[in-house]
């Protein structure tokens, strides 16, 4: 995944969303060990300080613990990795069902459009 | 760095006003107004080019001066380099000049945007001047890093490589102020900002609680309030 920053939201809080995406993704495994701060500042762009308070919240959530001697690892809580997934999903529902309301569909709608589109496996990108 | 009661008059005219002004080392400043806001002019007294018409300007606790030059490297908003001398002579200049300049770093920084050490300073572009001298400056290990428009006459590309330059020199120990009008470019490698208008501090605040308070970006906020 690249870096991409809205501007009008602070970048810490974009981080965390971030390595959260990358988490639930499976692109950092649980367990795995993080690149160190300073080269995730330098490939993000971003000051090192903003990327160490990302890592400071989301070593308060729980998702990822320092090891003074050796670095910073993702959790090998695999619960806690599904609540993750679930909580994001359920967000994307959520943001989903209040823009086809806004247009005018109603959940059952919804529902009868999900399961005629039959392009649901592909990558989101199908322009 | 600390300014207290600071004040900068040009004959009758207040440059600057009763500034005060606490700056951390750590930390990436961006030093941001209009034009003739009195930014230059708190940068020069940072770095001892001007004395203060009141009040005090300190370093690391010590006012500037002599002693200061050790620690604050300064990259000025003009190109004054004596434009006689080749490349690696300015290299060597530096070298002389600053104890903490590491001639390794400026090396690998003029190969890295594909610099020729013998050119003349003077047969460079506009642009290749401003990088040299960047490099220059960027090369030393100091604690107060002083830059006033420091991506003014360079292309995109060029910007992100020296963006990407402080990002990969940051240190705890140094703060680094970058004075600009590109906002939006700098904004992601910013810790806070000071905005100033005519020679007044009008804020002084992180870029995240601008962001989280404001729900807009530095560069939508500085639009807002120095609106014409």
């Amino acid at each position: 995944m690249s870096w991409d920053f809205d501007n009008d939201r602070p970048i810490y809080s974009q981080i965390i969303e971030h390595i959260k995406g990358c988490i639930v993704s499976g692109e950092y495994a649980a367990g795995e060990k993080l690149p160190a701060v300073r080269e995730l500042a330098f490939e993000a762009g971003v000051n090192p300080n903003t990327m160490q308070r990302a890592f400071a919240e989301l070593e308060t959530e729980g998702l990822v613990h320092a090891n003074r001697t050796s670095g910073r690892f993702i959790t090998e809580d695999i619960g806690m990795i599904n609540d993750l997934k679930n909580e994001i999903a359920g967000k994307a529902v959520t943001e989903f069902m209040y823009n086809m309301k806004n247009i005018g569909f109603s959940k059952d709608e919804v529902i009868e459009l999900i399961n005629k589109c039959d392009n649901m496996e592909g990558d989101g990108k199908d322009e | 760095m600390e300014c207290r009661g600071l004040w900068k008059s040009y004959g009758a005219f207040p440059a600057l006003r009763n500034i005060n002004l606490e700056l951390r080392r750590g930390r990436i400043i961006g030093l941001l107004g209009p034009n003739g806001s009195g930014k230059t002019t708190l940068i020069k007294l940072a770095n001892g080019l001007l004395t203060p018409s009141a009040g005090e300007i300190r370093i690391n606790d010590i006012a500037v001066g002599v002693e200061t030059r050790k620690i604050v490297s300064y990259l000025p908003d003009c190109v004054c380099l004596p434009d006689w001398m080749r490349i690696s002579e300015l290299v060597t200049f530096y070298k002389d000049f600053y104890e903490d300049f590491s001639e390794d770093k400026a090396n690998e920084m003029l190969a890295n945007l594909h610099l020729d050490k013998n050119q003349r300073f003077k047969t460079l572009s506009k642009g290749n001047k401003e990088k040299v001298q960047l490099i220059l400056v960027m090369s030393r290990k100091a604690q107060l890093y002083l830059l006033d428009e420091p991506m003014g006459g360079v292309d995109p590309a060029t910007r992100d490589y020296i963006l990407n330059t402080i990002i990969s020199n940051y240190s705890p120990d140094a703060a680094v102020v970058i004075s600009t009008h590109l906002i939006s470019d700098v904004e992601n490698v910013l810790d806070e900002v000071v905005f100033i208008n005519q020679g007044d501090i009008v804020l002084h605040d992180s870029v995240d609680n601008i962001r989280g308070e404001k729900g807009k970006s530095v560069d939508a906020l500085f639009r807002e309030v120095f609106r014409c």
